[in-house]
């Protein structure tokens, strides 16, 4: 017995839960006692009247139950004598998007539920190009409701002309369209006799027969993400991971990638003994002939057709958080075994899921869809999304919250990163900083609006002139005038600003000078980034810590009032907010401290530190 | 060759297993000595072979187990030579918490779910795998296989975290925690096909005998030692009978069966009528009960 995974999506109210409910009814795979609670609550809350309410099978959270919508993904489970099912009931409604695609990317098939009395929505174009983007390659186009229509054939004729249509500009090669009812069992596991105009299967007939893809991935070269290194004891050393291609054997050569080295595999281990032969989709232990470098993140492919490695790609963007894309914040990146951290550029274009119209956009918000160039802070090893799921699909993760932001599919890499070189620079920055006698720093002043920052800069600059250091001060006056004229205040803009602030204080501290800044920089994850552009130690982190409510008393240039007043947009503290650091090396505490003795204690600091 | 629904599902338990190996601190076995406890047992030792699972085995002790899962449990831990810790709520019993006289939903979430956050935050574990799958229940059904939780332990199915392919984003803050389910795509029927398959030991208990029987309330309970407490009129009968699913005994429903060897515990499944939870009671007293247990921390 084989198994295939499919989803099921539509609309709201396209019976998605109820064509399910039906399948799992039909296939005699509702007990009893589910069915005696499925008539209960038909009656009480179901929307069929004195019949069964088939969805409030499904819909599984209260939450769903109340509101008669599905929020999310369901897996349900049925066979036949042939195969075994695992659907995805996957929600129509906008907002649960992300969820859609949850379900999408372990299909082989999707079911597209369309109302036949409503035709082709929004979210029916939305769906099929997120099942096509995500390499479903099997789409059957179910006109449901076919009973409200008196099973009509013109009506069904015209649906499927108006999704041919579609499909052939969304790049849908081939789908089949079945007429049925949910509601009434009609061509969903038999032919009905309702539909005499109707030749072909019904839908479990045609899902029974549909090719699964696992024979195809055997048939590749071989590749294994390692994801783990088993060590029992000194004398074994494997490594463990699912093929996810290919086949392998004792004897055959291999290279590890990223770090290019060959070896043959010695045995195949596993729990029922060693095995002579392996394939895509098995878990397996590798012990490999040689002591080569090979650890969680490795890729184990054969020897004569390994995968590339790179660090800049072109990529589909699915993003799926409320908060927006962040281009130029540095993000978790997950493919297959492998996590570093990457950064995504402004996108090349959005893409209208209903017209495939590719739109200007700067970001992407929640279930915004994009085409994006992205960097890592180390090579990857990937294969293009079309030919491996595994080494193609990815997904960002949330530095701070951790959440899963957003999901993408590689189309190829970038050459551009190869053909920079750096120019070999003589004078080295040790150089530059013997030459003035100090080591050179960054004192990176951040704060709220008002609570004191350009102040106290100023004044920390006065004292290391007067003390004979080399030191330069950037703040929002000499920077946003010229070098960030262009950037606004949004989230992305206050990035991409203090993204090049912190390259410029790099190449002053290269150039061997004490930099001091002041910018309110709100966000964590940016001042990070900056700390990791310098060497170790050379960041030194100033919290200019002063109570919203002070600083708001203070109100030195009246821009909270203008911000209260809702004059303006994304203000610090008031509609946007401020993360405080952790750990500063340094916090001045402006409620007792004056401008005069912050400064003192700034510079004490820095030159206790060499 | 194309590789059987089982040897894709085996496949895919062992994949989810090491993830969790390689990417969380401290994970922790939750043993409930069940069916489907017992199948991921089995899965954990073919994932790390030659190394042993390379985590602790947790089983939450209500007191009311029963005794054939306690043997069940200790021959197991003594024949893997298994890192087993057991974890009961003293202060509950104690204070004469128990299945008769204390009302279900307490009873459980003192006994089950309060023991359980206790002993995971106790324990400082930040993954705990569990038996879950998906088609037991609809609530399951909806739940990800890397479950993230609070650090109350508490699920929000309403932002669950987008699970893509078999990439699992196991991250999280200090104090939060996930439940892993490698177990989640499995059926009731792949669970009995692939024990006899593998030939993984389980609790007597699933197979029919003659038992000392009581009926309650509609549910046939077994009675498994002196504690159990008869109401007038209630006689003790002798039924050859098994159960589905493992409990606490005095909460638990045995049907009657003649299925005396896997083989009929399978024939039997492929003709039953009602769902496995049927012979739990604990589920049964509110609508949406497992969903809201869920939110509380219950697996």
């Amino acid at each position: 017995m084989d198994l295939l995974r499919f989803i099921t999506c539509g609309s709201v109210d396209d019976g998605k839960s109820t064509l399910i409910g039906r399948l799992l009814y039909d296939s005699k795979l509702i007990f009893d006692d589910q069915l005696a609670a499925l008539e209960a609550d038909s009656r009480r809350v179901g929307t069929q009247g004195e019949d069964i309410d088939f969805a409030l099978l499904v819909d599984g959270l209260s939450a769903e139950r109340e509101q008669g919508i599905t929020i999310d993904v369901a897996y349900r489970f049925f066979a036949t004598p042939h195969r075994k099912f695992i659907v995805a009931d996957t929600p129509g409604h906008e907002q649960y998007t992300r969820n859609m695609v949850t379900g999408a990317s372990t299909a082989d098939a999707a079911v597209i539920l369309v109302d036949a009395r409503k035709g082709m929505l929004t979210q029916t174009r939305r769906h099929s190009f997120l099942a096509k983007l995500i390499g479903i390659r099997h789409f059957v186009l179910a006109v449901n409701k076919m009973d409200l229509v008196d099973y009509d054939r013109l009506a069904f004729d015209s649906i499927v002309a108006d999704y041919m249509v579609f499909a052939r500009d969304a790049g849908v090669a081939e789908f089949t369209a079945i007429p049925l009812s949910g509601l009434k069992g009609d061509n969903v596991m038999e032919r009905s006799a309702a539909l005499p105009w109707y030749e072909g299967p019904s839908l479990l007939e045609h899902l029974e027969q549909l090719p699964v893809d696992d024979a195809a991935a055997a048939r590749g070269p071989f590749r294994l993400p390692v994801q783990w290194v088993n060590r029992p004891n000194q004398g074994f050393r494997g490594f463990s991971g699912l093929i996810a291609e290919g086949m392998v054997k004792p004897g055959d050569s291999v290279r590890v990638l990223p770090s290019g080295r060959t070896t043959q595999v010695s045995r195949v281990v596993t729990y029922d003994g060693d095995l002579e032969s392996a394939q895509a989709g098995q878990s397996v232990t590798l012990t490999l002939a040689d002591e080569v470098d090979c650890s969680r993140g490795s890729v184990i492919a054969a020897a004569d057709s390994p995968p590339e490695a790179a660090d800049q790609f072109e990529a589909d963007l699915v993003w799926m958080a409320e908060d927006p894309l962040l281009p130029g914040r540095g993000y978790w990146l997950k493919l297959g075994t492998q996590t570093v951290t990457s950064t995504v550029q402004p996108p090349k274009y959005e893409v209208n899921v209903n017209t495939q119209e590719q739109l200007a956009a700067k970001t992407l918000g929640l279930n915004g869809i994009g085409v994006v160039e992205l960097a890592t802070d180390a090579p990857l090893v990937f294969e293009p999304y079309a030919s491996s799921r595994t080494l193609g699909g990815f997904i960002l993760i949330d530095k701070i919250s951790h959440a899963t932001v957003g999901c993408g599919m590689l189309h190829f890499a970038l050459r551009r990163a190869q053909n920079i070189h750096w120019q070999a620079i003589e004078i080295s920055r040790e150089a530059h900083a013997r030459q003035k006698g100090q080591k050179p720093a960054v004192i990176w002043l951040t704060g709220l609006s008002g609570a004191g920052k350009s102040t106290i800069a100023n004044l920390v600059e006065k004292k290391l002139y007067q003390l004979g250091k080399h030191s330069f001060l950037l703040d929002g006056d000499n920077v946003r005038h010229g070098l960030n004229r262009d950037l606004g205040f949004t989230e992305a803009d206050r990035i991409e600003n203090i993204r090049r602030v912190g390259e410029v204080a790099k190449l002053m501290a290269d150039a061997g000078l004490i930099v001091i800044t002041a910018f309110i920089s709100p966000f964590r994850a940016e001042r990070e980034m900056v700390r990791a552009m310098l060497p170790e130690g050379e960041f030194i982190e100033v919290f200019v810590d002063a109570p919203l409510a002070e600083a708001e008393r203070r109100d030195v240039k009246g821009l909270y009032a203008k911000a209260r007043a809702g004059q303006l947009k994304n203000f610090t503290g008031i509609d946007s907010p401020y993360e405080a650091p952790e750990h500063p090396q340094i916090r001045v505490d402006t409620t007792v401290m004056s401008a005069e003795e912050a400064a003192e204690s700034i510079v004490r600091e820095v030159l206790a530190r060499g | 060759m194309s590789l059987s629904h089982l040897d894709r599902l085996e496949a895919e338990s062992i994949h989810i297993m090491r993830e969790v190996v390689a990417e969380c601190e401290k994970p922790v076995f939750l043993y409930s000595i069940g069916k489907d406890s017992s199948v991921m047992l089995h899965l954990a030792i073919k994932a790390f072979f030659p190394s042993r699972p390379p985590f602790p085995f947790l089983h939450i002790a209500s007191g009311w187990d029963f005794r054939a899962m306690l043997e069940h449990r200790d021959r197991m831990a003594r024949d893997l030579g298994m890192d087993l810790i057991v974890w009961h709520n003293e202060e509950a019993a104690a204070a004469g918490v128990n299945p008769f006289d204390t009302p279900t939903p307490t009873y459980t979430r003192l006994m089950l779910t309060e023991a359980l956050t206790a002993a995971l935050t106790a324990g400082g574990y930040d993954a705990a795998f569990g038996g879950g799958r998906r088609d037991e229940e609809k609530a399951r059904a909806k739940e990800r296989i890397f479950s993230f939780r609070t650090a109350q332990h508490r699920w929000d199915p309403k932002n669950q975290r987008p699970e893509l392919w078999n990439l699992y984003n196991a991250r999280k803050n200090r104090g939060e925690s996930v439940r892993v389910f490698p177990l989640s795509n499995w059926t009731e029927l792949d669970i009995w096909q692939y024990i006899q398959r593998e030939g993984i030991p389980i609790v007597p208990l699933y197979l029919a005998a003659p038992r000392p029987t009581v009926v309650r309330d509609g549910t046939m309970l077994m009675v498994d030692d002196e504690r159990m407490q008869l109401r007038p009129g209630e006689e003790v009968i002798e039924r050859v009978i098994r159960f589905r699913t493992m409990g606490c005994y005095p909460l638990t429903g045995a049907t009657e069966s003649a299925a005396t060897t896997l083989d009929d515990v399978i024939a039997e499944m492929a003709a039953a009528r009602t769902s496995e939870r049927e012979g739990r009671v604990i589920d049964r007293d509110q609508s949406a009960s497992m969903e809201r247990k869920k939110q509380e921390g219950y697996f």
